[in-house]
């Protein structure tokens, strides 16, 4: 399948112009199915070609609802286990059913800054435009050691 | 009265910018970090287009467990001594190295946005920067906490641009020359997956880096696993393709990778035989590369290459050999590698290598996870099995396919003949390239990829300023490139009616049977999985004919929908990338990659008649191939 959408969690964003899953999705899949003539649901989002899915999970975190979970492939995988997420700020929590019934849940960190906070030229130096004709270096200046000794022409 | 604009007519936008940026991933996310500073004062205009969203778009979408590569200690000479050998002796020393120096910076910036990078006992408070020892999983590979690797280094690649530069869910298509030199580019054009609109885009130069092919050949799942590739399945192979439609010369093409994983989730082994250390083993519980890893000593068919230590794909030799006499399956001994970890450790220690390792899988490869799940498979009480996949090409992974390419001006001993006038420039004035766009120089990963990126930004913003007083024009004009790229739309409105049956019709063909054709021909004739890697000429040969007949009916391709048309061009691009690949492994007459493929009437390495770059360039025109071989020169010493 491999993502679904739970019909009773999704609102299909309300309707605006990009649900966070169709939104989000690498490969185009998520369609929110404005009529309900595609998918039986008006105005709630479906994998429209379930077996390009990558099971990347993109949208599955993105969700705002927790619409959105994962019944791994079925020609390969037997039915029963779940792996779902939960994506925070700076951290993500895993909960694990295996087909047995037994669980298992991991945290992890994802990130060490707040999101939306990255200014990718703090600090830098300014830019040397005589520079722009020297390939050994880039606008940084941080080119790493080189052991010019070990060239075969050297 | 404002025309409305339909499916099937759809609104021309048109825009000119200084430099394009198409694609998202790795590479073009450094691309706009370098070009944007550079720019800045110069009043260059930039522009990037993503099919997707770039905050998940790309080979790291998923996040990843490792960055695999990082100079750190090591001499970017070493570097390329590792990727020489691991790629089987041809490669472009110059642009390793390039990438070698430069990668670490990217690294060091990742974690000052953001990123989580694994330190050394003691460390743990000290960035990389600041001396700060990482945890390594081998000698280039460095450890992180990588679910949102992409979505911090596209945050800094979106506050580079600026929204107003970014053009998401655009699939860019097609490349345009200019009208007055067939031997530059000057356009691009493609569609808004979303909307009734279809963009040329003029410009000075253009990077692009829309990753690797996948899902050109058959996979070993066939259902709803198809989407279950190893490399991501949204490459579809439109670098190449794009490149090579527009004249590019190609290199080693005939280049692939099959990585061997965790068998159907296509889970990472790096983490677990470089960190954890465990062992493969054979159906019969052996160590089959103790007991039968000298079948790559004859120097026969292997020459000198399996004598040291063995390159990925003789790795992967030494398991088929397994399969194909009976022994497998092949299992990771995961259990005995924990139970030796677990020897030393407190249980606080022994529950977070239990969690180290199930991050390994759901930092990257979800997929993993799950299928450990369903089959009841806790690593430390149940081995996995692990599989060679099907064949994959790319340029930034553990393989070498893409594009030839004008390298760094200051690498001692270069030939000449490498270098013209622009870092990472393709042989088309304007056209640059990097990540699985660059061939002849893989291992470069995430991390080389936006390194790389960088490297081609800085030289685009040379020539875009070199160029300050041409303008582009295009070859072609907007209605012809709308009637192309527009054809599987008409195709379908004109003929959707002729049958009960909306996906049966001999007017069309979808494009999902389009690919699955084109995996079938590939898989069968052009050394796929289902006859072990192997081909011949004559088997190729046939392949050609078969591939001819698939291109022809490609024109016939229909789309119900935009995602339909998305995945029209998608194939299309496979199918010429396809093709590039299986003629230069045609042209190739030699083994160079035992364990990727085997040319069975060659089946042995020829270093003294094919250690050299087999390059190609694709004529539009004739739909011919011309390929020819390049000179392969050492510039690190061995």
């Amino acid at each position: 399948m491999p993502t679904f959408v739970r019909t009773e969690k999704c609102d299909g964003c309300h309707g605006r112009d990009k649900p966070a899953c169709m939104h989000i999705c690498p490969h185009d899949l998520m369609l929110l199915d404005r009529d309900g003539l595609l998918s039986g649901h008006a105005m709630k989002a479906f994998n429209q070609e379930p077996e390009q899915c990558w099971e990347c999970y993109a949208c599955v975190k993105v969700c705002p609802q927790d619409a959105i979970e994962v019944r791994h492939y079925a020609d390969v995988v037997p039915l029963g286990a779940s792996v779902q997420p939960s994506l925070g700020t700076d951290s993500i929590v895993w909960t694990i059913k295996f087909r047995n019934g037994k669980t298992k849940r991991f945290k992890f960190p994802i990130r060490t800054t707040i999101e939306g906070s990255v200014d990718p030229y703090a600090g830098k130096p300014d830019i040397v435009m005589s520079e722009l004709e020297d390939d050994s270096r880039l606008f940084t200046h941080a080119t790493h050691h080189c052991d010019m000794s070990q060239f075969v022409s050297s | 009265m404002t025309e409305h604009f339909e499916f099937g007519n759809p609104e021309i936008v048109e825009e000119e910018v200084d430099i394009l940026l198409i694609g998202g991933g790795m590479a073009c996310c450094g691309a706009a970090f370098e070009v944007m500073r550079w720019a800045e004062s110069t009043g260059l205009k930039v522009k990037l287009v993503d099919k997707a969203a770039m905050e998940r778009s790309g080979a790291v979408a998923q996040g990843l467990s490792a960055i695999n590569t990082y100079m750190g200690e090591n001499d970017p000479a070493d570097y390329v001594r590792y990727v020489r050998n691991d790629l089987m002796g041809i490669v472009r020393e110059d642009l390793i190295y390039d990438v070698g120096r430069h990668v670490d910076d990217s690294v060091h910036n990742f974690e000052q946005w953001g990123l989580p990078i694994w330190k050394q006992p003691g460390d743990e408070d000290k960035t990389l920067v600041q001396g700060g020892k990482p945890v390594r999983s081998g000698r280039w590979q460095i450890m992180i906490n990588g679910e949102s690797y992409k979505r911090i280094v596209a945050e800094a690649a979106k506050k580079a641009l600026g929204s107003e530069n970014i053009q998401e869910h655009v699939f860019i298509v097609r490349l345009v020359t200019d009208r007055n030199d067939p031997t530059r580019v000057a356009g691009a054009a493609g569609f808004s997956v979303r909307e009734h609109k279809l963009y040329i885009y003029k410009f000075k130069c253009c990077l692009l880096a829309a990753g690797g092919a996948v899902n050109v050949f058959r996979p070993r799942s066939v259902a709803e696993g198809t989407g279950r590739a190893w490399y991501p399945v949204w490459n579809a192979g439109s670098t190449y393709a794009m490149a090579a439609e527009c004249g590019a010369t190609m290199t080693m093409m005939e280049n692939r990778f099959v990585p061997a994983r965790f068998k159907d989730g296509y889970g990472p082994v790096g983490a677990w035989f470089l960190l954890f250390k465990a062992k493969a083993v054979n159906g019969l519980g052996e160590d089959y590369g103790a007991k039968y890893g000298d079948v790559i000593k004859d120097a026969a068919r292997f020459g000198k290459y399996g004598q040291g230590i063995p390159g990925t794909c003789l790795r992967n030799h030494i398991m088929l050999n397994e399969l194909k006499e009976g022994r497998g399956p092949i299992y990771i001994d995961t259990p005995g590698a924990l139970a030796r970890l677990a020897e030393k450790m407190t249980p606080q220690q022994i529950n977070h290598l239990e969690a180290e390792a199930w991050e390994d899988f759901l930092d990257m490869t979800i997929a993993q996870a799950g299928i450990w799940a369903g089959e009841n498979i806790e690593p430390d009480k149940t081995p996995s099995e692990i599989m060679p996949t099907e064949p994959y090409l790319l340029g930034s992974h553990a393989g070498c396919a893409g594009i030839w390419v004008s390298g760094p001006a200051d690498i001692p001993g270069a030939p000449k003949e490498w270098q013209w006038g622009y870092n990472r420039m393709t042989t088309v004035k304007g056209l640059f390239t990097a990540g699985d766009g660059v061939g002849a120089s893989g291992h470069k990963f995430s991390s080389g990829s936006h390194a790389e990126g960088r490297i081609a930004a800085k030289a685009m913003v040379k020539f875009a300023l070199d160029n300050k007083d041409w303008k582009p024009e295009l070859s072609r004009s907007a209605d012809e490139l709308v009637h192309e790229i527009y054809q599987p739309v008409k195709t379908f409105l004109q003929h959707k009616d002729y049958t009960t049956a909306i996906d049966i019709n001999p007017h069309y063909i979808t494009p999902k049977m389009l690919q699955f054709r084109l995996q079938k021909i590939m898989d069968e004739y052009c050394a796929g999985i289902a006859t072990w890697y192997q081909t011949n000429a004559k088997m190729l040969e046939v392949c050609g004919n078969k591939l001819d007949m698939l291109k022809e009916d490609s024109l016939k391709m229909r789309a119900k929908d935009l995602h339909e048309l998305l995945r029209a061009w998608e194939n299309y691009h496979r199918i010429i990338a396809a093709e590039c690949h299986m003629q230069h492994i045609r042209f190739r007459q030699e083994t160079r990659y035992p364990g990727y493929y085997y040319r069975m009437d060659y089946n042995f390495i020829d270093d003294e008649n094919w250690k050299c770059f087999v390059n190609s360039q694709y004529d539009r025109e004739t739909l011919k191939w011309k390929l020819w071989k390049q000179p392969y020169v050492q510039l690190v010493k061995d």
